[in-house]
């Protein structure tokens, strides 16, 4: 032991380029119990609507507006499609804050965040090693959610084409899995907001509740917003204002407009803060 | 108010309510929307005599009302022709509208309605023509209207239906006229209300009994008697709003239909007092359809005679006279249309079975062949019901009459410059969840310019030869488009809709699934043949059918009539389809259907049986149908700030990363440091509020040392080690690990064990699978870590493989000493690592650390109790209030000298002697003794010198614990 050579300027192995692999931090992050309940949740949530479209029987139809209520139980790919409906303005908006809001501010309140970073971890690197796990694992939230909704529409209605609602009109179920896939895809952009404030809060508090708990409200308050029609256009730089743009990835036409926008507002703001809780973390004093 | 909006949704009856309002009120939906901040427009009521009739001696007074342009200077000027049914009340909002852009607005009661005398001659040229041209006449003596020359004002002519079809006639019989901008309305009254499809024209037309009937109802029956009825059935019209898409059967449907219609179209064609006569009219139709005929009910009314007559003839034969067509005919702009040369706006609505969209094509080529502007809009909406766009159409015409009537440019933009556009169903808003409509645009309408051509695209369509049985007495009957009830689907002519083909009256012929995406824009041909026993009447359709043929999709529920008088011996047909705008989606199929009956035409009683067939046998057989590639769906354009809010994000996020506080780099390392473990010079740290961690503090550590950095709680220890782990920036001096610089993540790091203010472990974990997973995090190699070492310092047992969360603290404690033990690092750090621990394991614990450091690596205890680092230590570093008050071996820290506790009853006596003594620096009273710090008397001579003066010692003990030397430093501090 004594042999060591006092002079490197790192111990033996040591490559900043090497620390917090990713399949290190996904490890770490996989075998916790709110990934556990979180993926539990969202993969019964369409057993559950399941049954209760058998217990209470077919959806009527609800008045003038175009729902997808009235035609869920019309396919797998249907059912898939109400299953991110009704689950895109909330569960899986906590799903991906709590993804992304826990990571870092669960470490600081552990105290293994110190430990991490005298490894050491550099920041910037564990920082982007962590974001990385926690989109991924938002990612995998909002999939799960509509794969389990076509396997449990399948079960219980049967595989076929996609109906738009309120024409009459189907979707042939090849085509339909490509426009599952973009509402899908869309519902990932759209969320980036959501990761990433949470992702800042997550960075400047020590309490994984207030950054989950933040990036949440910042949601309830948008919508609130949102539903003030009197705020004209500028509704439209709400972040939550085109969540539900990939409705138009279910008509016969996919029509672009709404989603182009909402993953514009959603990339611009995603952009911000996550490079403000790179700048913020970058010297921050860790004092946790 | 948005009328058309509330109605979208509505049950099928509304619909029908909606299309006869459509047709009463025709000219009246132009007036909907009134405009919310009005100045004052002046309205003129006049009553203007003409003569008119074939010999110019019928004088009858059209009631109107003048409103000059708000100018006040003369101006061009716009006649409003009112719908059938309708009167020039209907007007009043969009004359104001138009008076305030700045026009000179002349709106009228047609002969016949409202106030105004005479008969209704159906815009006979005699009769409604003249009346025009004398009010042309009229608008050509008032000051207030621009005139081109004496006689002849500047004028444009616009209404929907009914005053649509007077515009066109007037513009072909009085060149007088500018500007037209006729909606919705024939080009032929023959052929609209006596369709044939396969060339032979009105003579052999089928009688489109229900539309023909509620239109002759309406003008037949005085205005004042209905105006009850549509009160009444006001409020169930109202009151459905949410009520729902149940109303699935057409008989139920039909019930309600009197009641709605008044309803509706009074509130759709706000209050129009014409409302009552559809409710009569649809009740007639529907309710009695199969016997129309009953005419001598129909009083005349306001109609002249001979169309009174000619109609009920017809009517009763279900087939046109020669003196109806006649009469028909004279009243159509087909007689006129090549002589119009004022620029034409024609509007025609998708969902309209009384007047489709074949009339305004027929329009547009007479008079586009003339050399005359043209420009078509296909709307959604119709006679049928649907979407009229109020608003657009009313801005297409305002565009069109500041273009032709003030020599004004187009606006800005497609649809203001396009010359053909079709509205086209586009799913549904996700922002609230209505249907969107988009408009298609070509430069030209096909046929009415060069620049955009329709193609016609051949697909092969086959089938089995199949009898079309009519049944006797002509029913059941299949269903279409029922006036009424046409656009019903709720959606437009997107939804299934209510149509009904039934089984054996019915031949069927289908294309293969379509391997690429067919938008069919105008009327598709098709070639049959049919053989049969004497006369055959057949109704074409062509049915959207989705690929797994369990949708069929009628378009609009149109449906082409035609007539084969003789088909003995077997006659070959070409069926002209409805012309219609729609998308067969690639694996969609086009399917011909052809019924014996439709419910809104009047078909024989007689049975017969007829056999229909393509008339190519084989791959020849074909339909054809158009297309148009210039009709491009606008594309809709992204606003700037899509492409621009992304990039403004990216700049933010760049700033933001490049600017503010930059990390430090570590630079240079100090290579006279190479050998030197720490060396820490004049690190400072204060915290919000000013005070000081950390003030100044310098000390140096050299390899093989256990350094004991003692202090009080809140002397800065914690701090310090803090920036020696690149946590904590300091705000000067520097910590230099091996002659490296710390900075935040410094990689010299990695040769730093560190266990600082507590453990820190994933509490879900084990703790053998946190320790493995910190050391994966550092990314070196596992067999490095020397796990097994490390574990063994823990001795936490069986327990490692439990979740940490289980642990006791002096567990966790342990396992985080041997967590910064991982790899042997060269510099270890331990804050307070005993606490916690019981004895023996704080036994072992200073064990461990000195077998540590003497393998050459050095060890960093921080501590509050000074036993525990007199005993683990050789070094210290005592800290006081941040900073360093004193330093050095454990040893020399402790004094050169000996204290010695004397412990002896008489103090008094023992502290005069000691202090009479050389070589003793200082004597102070103790608990039971006296405290003597030698300066180099040996204690032997001190108490030899102290039982030598008689002072009694119980006992002396060596007093050499740090902590009086501790207390004593920080003693001087305070």
């Amino acid at each position: 032991m004594t042999t060591r050579t006092r002079t490197v300027p790192t111990a033996a192995g040591y490559r900043p380029r090497r620390t917090l692999p990713l399949r290190v931090e996904a490890l770490r992050q996989l075998r916790r119990r709110r990934t556990f309940v979180a993926f539990v949740i969202l993969l019964g949530l369409p057993w559950v609507l399941v049954a209760a479209f058998l217990i209470g029987g077919e959806p009527t139809e609800g008045g003038r507006r175009i729902n997808l209520v009235d035609v869920a139980t019309q396919s797998a790919l249907n059912f898939g499609a109400f299953c991110v409906f009704v689950s895109a303005g909330f569960l899986l908006v906590v799903a991906v804050a709590l993804f992304c809001g826990d990571t870092v501010a669960s470490e600081a309140n552990w105290a293994s965040l110190r430990y991490l970073l005298a490894a050491p971890v550099p920041r910037s690197r564990l920082l982007w090693q962590k974001l990385v796990v926690a989109l991924a694992f938002a990612a995998a939230a909002i999939l799960v959610l509509p794969l389990m909704g076509l396997v449990a529409g399948t079960v219980a209605f049967g595989w076929g084409d996609l109906v738009v609602p309120g024409t009459g009109i189907t979707i042939p179920a090849f085509e339909a899995l490509g426009r599952l896939g973009i509402v899908i895809l869309y519902t990932m952009i759209s969320s980036l907001v959501v990761a990433a404030l949470a992702f800042l809060l997550s960075v400047a508090t020590d309490s994984p509740l207030g950054a989950v708990g933040g990036a949440v409200g910042l949601v309830i308050v948008s919508n609130i917003l949102d539903a003030v029609t009197a705020l004209g256009d500028w509704r439209e730089a709400i972040p939550v204002h085109w969540q539900f743009a990939w409705v138009d990835a279910m008509q016969p036409e996919i029509a672009w407009e709404g989603m182009l926008k909402g993953g514009s507002v959603s990339v611009a703001y995603a952009l911000v803060l996550f490079a403000w809780a790179f700048r913020r973390f970058r010297t921050k004093d860790i004092v946790s | 108010m948005k009328p058309w909006r509330a109605l979208r949704g509505r049950p099928r009856a509304v619909a029908a309510a909606v299309a006869v309002g459509v047709l009463l009120g025709a000219g009246g939906a132009w007036g909907l929307n009134s405009a919310s901040a009005p100045p004052p427009v002046d309205a003129q009521p006049q009553r203007i005599p003409v003569t008119d009739g074939p010999r110019d001696d019928e004088k009858v007074t059209i009631d109107a009302t003048f409103f000059p342009s708000v100018t006040g200077s003369p101006a061009p000027a716009v006649l409003l022709a009112h719908g059938f049914g309708g009167s020039k009340d209907d007007l009043k909002a969009e004359a104001e509208r138009l008076a305030r852009d700045g026009y000179a607005v002349l709106t009228y009661s047609a002969r016949g309605f409202g106030a105004s005398t005479g008969k209704v001659a159906l815009n006979s040229p005699d009769y409604e023509v003249k009346d025009v041209k004398a009010l042309l006449d009229w608008l050509a003596k008032r000051p207030e209207v621009r005139q081109d020359a004496a006689g002849d004002p500047r004028v444009g002519i616009a209404g929907a239906s009914y005053g649509g079809a007077i515009a066109l006639l007037a513009a072909g019989h009085d060149q007088r006229v500018d500007a037209i901008a006729p909606q919705l309305t024939w080009h032929d009254l023959a052929d609209s209300l006596f369709p044939e499809n396969s060339g032979q024209g009105a003579e052999e037309g089928v009688f489109k009994k229900t539309w023909a009937g509620l239109f002759f109802t309406v003008g037949a029956a005085g205005m004042g008697d209905l105006m009850t009825a549509a009160g009444a059935g006001a409020g169930t019209g109202e009151d459905e709003d949410e009520g729902g898409g149940d109303s699935e059967s057409s008989e139920e449907t039909q019930t309600e239909e009197g009641g709605q219609a008044g309803g509706q179209s009074s509130g759709v064609a706000g209050g129009l007092g014409s409302g009552g006569p559809a409710a009569a009219g649809v009740g007639g139709a529907g309710g009695a359809a199969a016997s129309f005929g009953d005419l001598d009910a129909i009083a005349c009314g306001r109609f002249r005679p001979e169309i009174c007559d000619t109609y009920r003839e017809s009517a009763t034969q279900g087939k046109a006279t020669p003196e109806t067509l006649r009469l028909l005919r004279e009243s159509s702009p087909a007689t006129v249309t090549a002589k119009i040369k004022a620029p034409t706006l024609l509007v025609q609505g998708q969902s309209d079975s009384l007047f489709g969209l074949d009339q305004a094509d027929a329009n547009a080529r007479d008079i586009a062949r003339n050399g005359t502007p043209v420009r078509m809009a296909w709307i959604e909406g119709g006679h049928d019901g649907g979407d009229r766009e109020v608003e657009r159409v009313r801005g297409l015409v305002s565009g069109w009459f500041d273009r032709y009537l003030r020599g004004e440019p187009f606006a800005e933009g497609t649809d203001a410059t396009a010359g053909f556009t079709v509205t086209r169903q586009g799913g549904v808003d996700s922002t609230n969840g209505e249907t969107v409509t988009s408009h298609a645009a070509a430069p030209a309408y096909p046929g009415a310019g060069d620049r955009t051509a329709a193609e016609n695209v051949t697909l092969g369509m086959g089938g089995p030869a199949m009898p079309v049985i009519s049944p006797p007495g002509g029913s059941p009957t299949s269903i279409s488009a029922v006036p009424g009830l046409g656009g019903i689907g709720a959606l437009g002519g997107l939804a299934g809709g209510l149509t009904l083909d039934m089984p054996g009256q019915t031949a069927m012929f289908e294309t293969e699934a379509l391997d690429r995406t067919v938008h069919v824009t105008g009327a598709s041909t098709v070639r049959l043949r049919v053989t049969g026993p004497g006369e055959a009447i057949m109704f074409a359709k062509l049915y959207d059918v989705s690929p797994d043929g369990r949708q069929a999709t009628l378009p609009h529920q149109l449906a082409s009539p035609v007539r084969v008088p003789d088909a003995t011996r077997g006659e070959t047909i070409t069926v002209t389809l409805p012309t219609i705008d729609h998308e067969f989606d690639r694996g969609h199929r086009l399917r011909l259907v052809l019924t014996a009956t439709d419910l809104a035409y009047a078909t024989p009683a007689k049975s017969a049986a007829h056999l229909v067939t393509m008339a190519e046998e084989g791959p020849g057989s074909a339909i054809t149908v158009p297309t148009v590639p210039g009709l491009r769906s606008e594309v809709s354009t992204v606003p700037w700030w899509v492409w621009a809010g992304p990039l403004a994000g990216l700049v933010i996020a760049a700033l933001l990363i490049l600017t503010g506080r930059r990390k430090v780099r570590p630079g240079r390392p100090d290579r006279r440091l190479t050998e030197v473990p720490l060396r820490i010079t004049g690190l400072t740290k204060s915290y919000a509020g000013g005070t000081k961690a950390v003030d100044d503090l310098s000390f140096e550590v050299q390899q093989g040392q256990v350094l004991g950095l003692l202090g009080p709680n809140g002397a800065g220890k914690t701090t310090a080690l803090r920036m020696l782990m690149g946590l904590i920036h300091p705000d000067a001096g520097e910590v230099r690990i091996f002659g490296h610089k710390v900075t935040e993540g410094a990689p010299v790091l990695s040769r730093l064990g560190s266990f600082v203010e507590g453990p820190g472990f994933l509490p879900h974990l084990s703790g053998r699978a946190n320790l493995e997973l910190y050391w994966s995090a550092t990314g070196r190699p596992v067999e490095d870590a020397h796990l097994e070492e490390a574990l063994e310092i823990a001795g936490l047992g069986t327990a490692i493989d439990r979740a940490v969360r289980t642990y006791s603290q002096g567990m966790r404690q342990r396992l985080a000493i041997a967590q910064a033990m991982l790899g042997l690092p060269d510099l270890l750090v331990l804050d307070e690592p005993t606490n916690g621990l019981d004895p023996p394991q704080i036994h072992a614990m200073r064990r461990v650390l000195a077998d540590y450091a003497r393998a050459g690596r050095t060890v960093i205890v921080s501590s509050h109790l000074l036993a525990e680092v007199e005993q683990t230590c050789t070094h210290v570093v005592v800290m006081n209030r941040g900073g360093r008050i004193a330093a050095g071996p454990v040893h020399e820290i402790v004094g050169g000298g000996s204290t010695l506790l004397i412990g002896t009853a008489d103090t008094e006596r023992a502290l005069k002697v000691l202090r009479a003594l050389s070589g003793v620096e200082a004597a102070e009273p103790a608990e039971q003794g006296v405290l003597v710090r030698l300066d180099g008397a040996e204690p032997s001579l001190v108490v030899a010198e102290l039982v030598g003066a008689g002072v009694p010692v119980d006992r002396v003990t060596p007093n050499r614990r740090l902590e009086d030397a501790f207390l004593a430093l920080i003693g001087e501090e305070r």
